[in-house]
């Protein structure tokens, strides 16, 4: 196996640091392909210390006398300390992990050999697709279609097979729409809000160009949109991007819609932020967040220099808006930046967590993970390749849906009771979503998986959280549905820095812990009591 | 009564304060004797106290009326526009008069009156007693005895008459010291660590200056060392920054040399004094009030205000202390300027960290009395309760509880009470509705006869201390005897349940707390109501002779279960304590939001569009 050239020292004798109160390990220190293991000697603990080589975000060697010292830091924000006996044996090791852990080959990673015991390849991969979202809708409405017209992804090679169109619209239509629109990206369903029977629509950027090019089928399609919900409705276009950006675009064949090309429709301008600025503000907040010595004044100024905040309010804000157009003016909406697979999915999926119950639960949420950011086309593999510790320049890497989870976890602060899934739910997709032994993060796009043949050949994230064992850790204990639309404040003083992100690894365990532990147990206590009366009263 | 001219307003509009859209509610402004009360058209009541209110501005004339704007000292600030500069007028002068009175007699403690007789007042009073609480900590004992010295305040006016010292500290060595220390604030026994056999000492600046030296202060603070038979050093805890210490040699003030006292170590821990205070939470406010605040300038106002820096100051002091109690069995003595602002909330917070005892409700109680009112921390000064010098008002006391208040977030389970306590209190610092905080010292509060004219707090927050409890309070586990809290910065969050505590619209939508405290509650019910069926169940065994068949039983027990259910639903609807209501909002209206300013945007290109306040009613629940 190509894995063994890599490797350049297999074995060392190791000591390991894991920060905060963990205790220290000793034992010998084995690379292998996808993993780095510590087993601890035979009169210590038992344990098999282990950890997934792509979950490494960057290697720092030092060497002094005859012994070395690695640490590593992960892309879950964790830092690792090796203490290595030989100076040689550590290089050697640094070099593997190095190379080990930034393997770009997708069918040689380790989801494809996980096979891990109580899950069968292939459960799962059914549960979430467009199919299961359109059966829904049906029930809701009949002026929506589904279409195959992507059956072979050449329309749009960062869609799903399948895409949500309105009923009067037809495959060539379609077809002609798409040429319009930077990577085939045609305005499709998102969500179709019952209510109110408004919808949720996402696309990319139309292809105007600099002589403000038109095409009749996709103004046609905009047209059939306003003609399937209530009359009089209108719709608005939220542009991503900042007026100034989008009219930009056109000078590289993008741009926006022209206001008299689209009767009925209007587009506001809510920029926000992507790609490389993005990235930088995640960097900037993980290093302040593992610096303990600063003074009080210098972490403040770092938390406001790094805008990440200011970065989940303006995605809440636009979120918001967007629901707010579709409940409370019966408004469509089309959400657009340039590619529509980062912002625009951002937007999307967080106003239907404020407008839709059914995707505050455990299943929904995972749907809507699965059916907004997984086949929506989020290049999960370029933007998550890196989290904040790496030192290669950035290229395509950008923390979009940790964004989104950290706005996800500011709407459970605020609706507490609301959402069935806890902070560990948001946890542990974000580490999935970096480094996985599950297929459901791999790959760019549909396309990209069907080719890698992820669904056949790996296991779900979805099956394995869903067993019994895992719900403790994922749930809301203290959920009860909320059919109400959940509006949450977005001014400064309601959003708060997400500490269990990114303080997870530097504070103690103990308060929020044994505070959920409580918390479970008070709920425990009351259905025992409660189940317990009609056996003492029979 | 003379000051009110006119006593009701109709047609007053209550501006919401952080809407852009100048979104506001009608209603009708009512001025009461005691009260400012504003009922909107929903017949929701705002009653402001005149003596919550810092300050009242009129603002320039609008076409839609006069603009008055109140600020309390609650952190409430409301935003009234009157129609009619006349009335506004004479309400702003009105409350003017009302929120600054000139004597104590004047204030509501003195005219409050909760239905209560004289004994059960009187015995309000006497829920807590500071002698017993010493008797708690195991003083008087071998080493520390009660002192008599000051019993007709002869020899300090702002310490109470009972104060514990050293066995060894004889009558001339107080009077001596207390000469030495300004205004007589002499070292005295503030906290007894009975393990460890150490003390928290307080006392305030010795007068020094550059060279002068007291025998009686030296042998003073020798006999507080060899009052702990475990270590012979003791520390001495300057509060102040050192630059302050020693500006105060220049006038006859000063600190501890170290060469002069045998068996002292000096430690300076930098607290700022109380102008500085002001101003920081002056600033603080300002930022916070501000309309359309980015988050940018949120953290740059945070960060300018200074504010959290100074609670991890006040927090470090008190970890500082404690470790050295329990560390080294060190005894410490702490003091500032007079002993009174930053002595005390170091010496209780060290106290609460040390001891769980001040971390239940009563303890708590008896903290505040101990280490604040009665050794005179000057809160009708530092509240400005009465007209007087506003450079003397100081938010110090609201500085403990956000340090309290940080310790509870840090450990959830280690406090007996909840957040709304903490909010309580505060409430009442300023309301002067009771007699505890009203005064500078417990000579003061003897000659206005508080005790006999005004009633005490205490007993009323333990009428309903079951909105104090926090619901995941531990009381026996053991990792929780001594807190050592972490003060790394990003532990400090800003308090938005204090500073905020009226703007619904940024609190959370939804209390875990409530639940929890309730599913307790509730818990607590069900596991009693099993137990007294279990034993009617027992019961009717006994009585029934043993040929009786079981399914007899269920029958007899079965029809009962039904009413039993029905009665437990409606106690989970009456056990959410009203006022919190308000804070529970569930789904809430995009109205109370900002975003919602961009509805406007949404309505500019078809004006017809504008029948969706009906909406907000139907979403707030």
């Amino acid at each position: 196996m190509e894995f063994s050239e890599l490797i350049y020292t297999g074995r060392a004798q190791a000591e390991l640091l894991r920060g905060g109160e963990a205790p220290r390990l000793r034992g010998t220190l084995c690379v292998t392909g996808h993993h780095l293991l510590l087993s601890p000697g035979p009169q210590s603990t038992p344990d098999l210390w282990l950890l997934l080589l792509r979950s490494v975000d960057s290697v720092e060697k030092r060497v002094a006398g005859d012994s070395g010292t690695i640490t590593l830091r992960c892309k879950d924000l964790r830092v690792l300390q090796l203490d290595i006996e030989g100076v040689e044996t550590t290089l050697d090791i640094a070099r593997s992990i190095e190379a080990l852990s930034s393997l770009e080959s997708v069918i040689t990673s380790f989801p494809f050999f996980y096979r891990p015991k109580g899950l069968r390849l292939g459960d799962a991969w059914h549960f979430h697709p467009p199919e299961r979202y359109y059966k829904r809708v049906a029930r809701e409405t009949t002026a929506w279609r589904l279409s195959e017209v992507n059956q072979d992804f050449s329309l749009c090679p960062s869609y799903p097979r399948a895409v949500i169109v309105p009923r009067t619209v037809d495959d060539d239509a379609l077809a002609r729409c798409a040429r319009f629109r930077q990577g085939g990206r045609f305005p499709v369903l998102s969500y179709h809000h019952a209510p109110t029977g408004t919808v949720l629509l996402r696309s990319s950027q139309p292809l105007a160009g600099p002589q403000k090019k038109r095409c009749a089928e996709d103004e046609e399609l905009l047209a059939a949109v306003l003609a399937c919900v209530p009359p009089g409705a209108r719709g608005f276009i939220v542009d991503t991007r900042s007026a100034q950006a989008a009219k930009q675009a056109r000078l590289t064949g993008g741009g926006t819609e022209a206001k008299a090309a689209y009767p009925g429709w209007r587009r506001l301008h809510r920029p926000l932020e992507r790609g490389r600025p993005l990235q930088e503000s995640f960097v900037r907040l993980v290093k302040a967040c593992g610096d303990t010595e600063q003074s009080m004044d210098l972490w403040l100024s770092r938390l406001e220099s790094c805008h990440w905040l200011a970065h989940v309010k303006e995605a809440l804000t636009t979120a918001c808006l967007a629901a707010q157009g579709m409940e409370r003016e019966g408004a469509c909406i089309l959400v657009h930046g340039t590619e529509g697979t980062d912002n625009t999915l951002l937007v999307t999926s967080l106003a239907q967590l404020i407008l839709d119950p059914l995707s505050r639960t455990m299943t929904g949420f995972q749907e809507l993970v699965e059916r907004e950011w997984i086949q929506a086309g989020h290049p999960f593999q370029l933007r998550c390749a890196h989290s904040a510790f790496s030192h290669t320049r950035p290229k395509h890497e950008a923390p979009t849906f940790l964004l989104f989870l950290d706005c996800v976890w500011q709407l459970s602060r605020q609706f507490p009771l609301s959402l069935e899934f806890g902070e560990g739910l948001l946890l542990t997709l974000f580490e999935h979503a970096y480094a996985s032994p599950f297929g459901t993060f791999l790959c760019n796009s549909e396309k990209e998986r069907c080719l890698c043949e992820v669904r056949t050949r790996t296991h779900s994230l979805w099956s394995a959280l869903n067993q019994a064992k895992e719900q403790r850790k994922l749930r809301n204990p203290l959920y009860v549905l909320n059919p109400l639309t959940i509006w949450p404040s977005v001014e400064p003083q309601s959003l708060r820095l997400w500490q269990g992100m990114f303080l997870r690894w530097s504070r103690p365990p103990e308060s929020s812990e044994v505070v959920w532990e409580k918390v479970w147990q008070i709920v425990a206590e009351g259905e025992k009591t409660e189940g317990a009366q009609p056996t003492t009263s029979a | 009564m003379e000051h009110i001219r006119t006593t009701k307003v109709e047609q007053v509009k209550l501006l919401d304060r952080f809407s852009t859209s100048n979104k506001s509610l009608t209603g009708t402004l009512y001025l009461t004797a005691t009260h400012l009360l504003f009922i909107d058209s929903h017949q929701k009541e705002t009653w402001i106290l005149h003596h919550h209110i810092a300050s009242v501005e009129k603002l320039a004339l609008t076409t839609s009326g006069c603009p008055l704007v109140i600020q309390c000292k609650n952190f409430r600030t409301v935003h009234f526009i009157v129609p009619r500069e006349r009335d506004c007028h004479d309400i702003y002068n009105s409350l003017l008069q009302l929120s600054k009175q000139a004597k104590y007699e004047d204030l509501y403690a003195f005219s409050y009156n909760p239905k209560q007789n004289d004994s059960e007042r009187l015995q309000g009073w006497h829920l807590i007693d500071l002698a017993e609480e010493y008797k708690r900590m195991g003083v008087p004992n071998s080493h520390w005895q009660l002192s008599d010295a000051n019993r007709e305040y002869k020899i300090c006016e702002t310490y109470p008459k009972e104060l514990y010292v050293p066995w060894i500290a004889s009558k001339p060595i107080i009077v001596g010291s207390s000469k030495f220390r300004s205004k007589g604030r002499f070292p005295v026994l503030s906290y007894y660590h009975q393990d460890k056999k150490a003390a928290i000492c307080r006392c305030s600046q010795p007068l020094s200056g550059f060279s002068a030296r007291c025998l009686e202060d030296e042998h003073l603070l020798q006999a507080i060392s060899k009052a702990n038979p475990v270590n012979r050093y003791m520390y001495v805890v300057d509060t102040r920054p050192k630059l302050n210490a020693i500006a105060n040699r220049a006038a006859g003030k000063g600190y501890e040399n170290e060469d002069n006292y045998s068996n002292i170590r000096f430690q300076f821990v930098g607290i700022e004094n109380i102008h500085v205070m002001r101003s920081s939470l002056q600033k603080l406010l300002e930022v916070n009030g501000t309309k359309g605040l980015s988050v940018n300038d949120f953290y740059s106002g945070l960060e300018s205000s200074g504010w959290l820096r100074h609670i991890k100051a006040v927090m470090d002091a008190a970890i500082f202390l404690a470790k050295a109690i329990v560390l080294e069995n060190a005894s410490v003595l702490v003091h500032c300027s007079d002993g009174w602002d930053r002595t005390s909330q170091v010496c209780s917070l060290g106290s609460l960290l040390l001891d769980s005892y001040y971390r239940t409700i009563k303890g708590f109680m008896v903290l505040i009395e101990k280490d604040w009112i009665s050794f005179g921390h000057k809160f009708s000064e530092r509240c400005g309760h009465l007209d007087g010098d506003p450079k003397e008002a100081s938010p110090v006391f609201t500085q403990f509880l956000e340090c309290v208040w940080h310790l509870t977030e840090q450990f959830p389970q280690a406090f007996e009470f909840n957040e709304e306590f903490l909010l309580q209190i505060h409430e009442h610092i300023h309301s002067c509705q009771f007699g505890n905080f009203l005064g500078n010292c417990q000579k003061e509060r003897e000659e206005l006869k508080l005790k006999e004219k005004t009633h005490s707090l205490w007993p009323f927050l333990l009428d309903n201390e079951k909105k104090y409890l926090n619901p995941l309070y531990n009381s026996k586990s053991q990792k929780f005897t001594v807190l050592e809290p972490n003060t790394v910065s990003f532990n400090f969050k800003f308090w938005r349940n204090m500073y905020h505590q009226f703007d619904r619209t940024l609190h959370p939508r939804q209390s875990v707390f409530n639940i929890i405290l309730n599913m307790n509650e509730q818990n607590k019910q069900l596991e009693e109501d099993i137990e007294d069926l279990e034993s009617k169940i027992k019961q009717r065994k006994n009585k029934q002779t043993d040929d009786i068949i079981p399914k007899e039983l269920l029958h007899s027990v079965h029809p009962e279960s039904p009413p039993l259910k029905t009665s437990l639903c409606l106690k989970e609807q009456t056990l959410l304590p009203v006022s919190d209501a308000l804070r529970t909002i569930e789904g809430s209206s995009p109205a109370d939001n900002r975003y919602s300013d961009y509805a406007e945007e949404f309505s500019k290109s078809e004006p017809t569009v504008v029948s969706l306040e009906y909406g907000v009613a139907r979403m707030t629940c």
